[in-house]
């Protein structure tokens, strides 16, 4: 039976649920027994046991448990952004778009691991130790939601949501096999996300179908009052339907795609053969400028270390976290938390961003940053005209080993170049699998305009049909 | 190439302490990302407007209503030094500047 049970999407469980044909309950304790044996660090935090009353859950959710990325707030447990500074707090209170989902529903299965402060590629900079991949235990589930990717990969999790600053929804997803979806700017509440960069931090979901990725969504979204740049989403979010793409226009960015970082000759296969699978779908496929996208990635690495900077300021061992002792000497005992809560990528991110934004150098490079920020977001405005979706693959490469590039930040950083223009622009973007690349997984990314998601989600949904990619291997080979 | 000056003196308004190593490694790292960042410098953005923000925000302010706070206890459950209903520091006469 729990091999049944794994098996499903989440979609299925949340029918098979309402049907009478699972209880809630045995659907949880399935996958908390998984999840109790995993062995690829995953979860920072696993509820003990259901929730007393869980069969008695309604909502089109109920029963289905959740993965929650460690940043979100949960009132009462463990809430730490992957970080020593944080190691043990539990706030007083949930972020939104986790109270959302539960009030419809979800049950609260465990938090994931991610990069601290979800800064990172990879999940090799939490303080709780580095995440694996389940395709292969050998290399990194790309970052920062890792832990979120890595669990519903593995088949310990139905579904999960996750943040996407600069691409950690999008990457992992590309990495583990998964749909990951990185919503509008705004649509989804950031009250209680422990924010990186809050211009640019969305949170969404990581599914193993586009169906999934739509239902979640559509429970995480609207206008809330205690997040100030939140939106109501013009649309309602339907189950994706589609099953042709006849009459859409999918742009090709070749420049951006000519960019460093090394395209892997099997993910450039992988990509043009999706392209290929989209044209005999109906689709029409052409090359789209984007002139400024090759210069986000650069852009990106002074205006998220400089948010940061301000954002992480908070941390200074007064009102919760580590303190460590400074002689008595408030600069001091600020100094030293810090110096020992921190770890080393976000260090050095507090550093260029407090230099990006230091006297002297404001201009040349924060106020430059926000310039060519302006551009890029033109850049797809005008693309948009023309094309109904830009396609790029999700990442230059498939998942590396660990330890590949933590030596160097960074060929690190390089992995996001084909992400951060859409979180520049704030517009939406979905990494979906199509295939293998010497058995690991390769990601498409179809970016769309702002508030396309609907649309987004259809085209994604009838290439997935037509691809067909098969998951479960990696939900095998974790011990049942 | 940042001297180890400079990264110090940014260490300082960050409130990180590093070590002498820790200084050095930094040095060159930040010195690598930076060369890379460099080149948004040659763009031409004569006249293009900055976006601090994607979103076009109107002010969006909530009913002026007034609703319970957390209460003390609970605010001050994390805090490293509760003192008084308060959070406790240590004394910022000490300051070295």
């Amino acid at each position: 039976m729990s091999a049944d049970i794994i098996s499903l999407t989440a979609t299925e469980l949340t029918q098979a649920i309402a049907a009478g044909e699972l209880s809630a309950k045995e659907v949880f304790e399935a996958y908390r027994t998984r999840s109790a044996a995993d062995d690829c660090n995953a979860y920072t935090w696993l509820a003990d046991e259901a929730p007393a009353n869980i069969d008695q859950h309604t909502g089109p959710l109920a029963g289905v448990p959740l993965a929650v990325k460690d940043l979100f707030c949960t009132d009462g447990v463990p809430s730490q952004a992957g970080s020593k500074i944080l190691a043990g707090y539990r706030p007083p209170y949930t972020a939104t778009v986790v109270e959302k989902l539960l009030g419809a529903g979800a049950t609260l299965l465990g938090k994931t691991n991610q990069d601290e402060f979800a800064m990172g590629s990879s999940t090799e900079t939490c303080a709780f130790g580095p995440v694996l991949n389940p395709w292969d235990r050998q290399r990194v589930p790309g970052g920062s939601s890792g832990g979120s990717a890595a669990a519903v990969a593995g088949g310990l999790a139905p579904w999960a949501i996750g943040t996407d600053t600069g691409g950690s929804i999008r990457q992992p997803a590309a990495f583990c096999g998964l749909v990951g979806l990185k919503p509008t700017y705004g649509t989804c509440s950031r009250y209680g996300m422990i924010a990186f960069a809050s211009s640019l931090d969305q949170a969404g979901p990581l599914t193993r179908d586009v169906r999934d990725a739509a239902l979640l969504y559509s429970h995480m979204i609207g206008r809330d009052e205690n997040d100030s740049t939140s939106l109501q989403h013009p649309e309602q979010i339907k189950v994706p339907s589609r099953e042709d793409l006849r009459g859409v226009r999918i742009g090709i960015p070749e420049k951006l795609l000519q960019t460093d970082g090394g395209f892997d000759p099997g993910v450039r296969a992988g990509f043009e053969q999706a392209l290929k699978l989209a044209e005999q779908l109906g689709a029409t496929l052409a090359p789209c400028e984007l002139p400024h996208a090759p210069h986000a990635l650069a852009a990106y690495y002074i205006i998220a270390p400089a948010e940061a900077s301000a954002n992480l300021a908070r941390f200074d061992g007064v009102r919760y976290g580590l303190r460590v002792a400074g002689d008595q000497d408030l600069t001091t005992m600020y100094s030293r938390t810090r110096a020992q809560g921190f770890g080393a990528e976000v260090k050095r991110r507090i550093m260029l961003g407090t230099y990006a934004l230091s006297s002297g150098y404001y201009d040349a490079y924060y106020a430059t940053a926000q310039r060519v920020r302006t551009k890029v977001a033109d850049d797809f405005r005008q693309a948009f005209d023309g094309f109904d979706f830009v396609a790029t693959p999700t990442t230059p490469g498939v998942a590396f080993e660990l330890g590949a590039k933590t030596a160097d930040p960074l060929s690190m950083y390089l992995n996001d170049v084909w992400t951060v223009p859409m979180s520049l622009a704030g517009v939406p973007a979905i990494s979906l699998p199509v295939g293998l690349s010497e058995g690991l997984p390769v990601g498409l990314q179809l970016a769309g305009p702002a508030f396309s998601e609907n649309r987004l989600l259809d085209a994604a949904y009838a290439l997935e049909q037509a691809i067909g990619f098969d998951g479960s291997r990696a939900r095998e080979e974790v011990a049942a | 190439m940042l001297s180890p000056e400079q990264v110090n003196h940014v260490a300082q308004l960050a409130r990180l302490e590093l070590t002498e190593s820790e200084t050095e490694v930094m040095a060159g790292e930040l010195s690598k990302v930076l060369g890379y960042i460099e080149q948004i410098s040659e763009l031409d953005l004569t006249g293009v407007e900055p976006t601090s923000h994607v979103v076009d925000l109107v002010n969006a302010l909530r009913a002026d209503v007034p609703h319970e706070s957390l209460p003390v206890e609970v605010a001050l459950a994390s805090a490293p030094e509760p003192v008084q209903g308060g959070f406790g520091v240590p004394s910022p006469g000490g300051m070295a500047e």
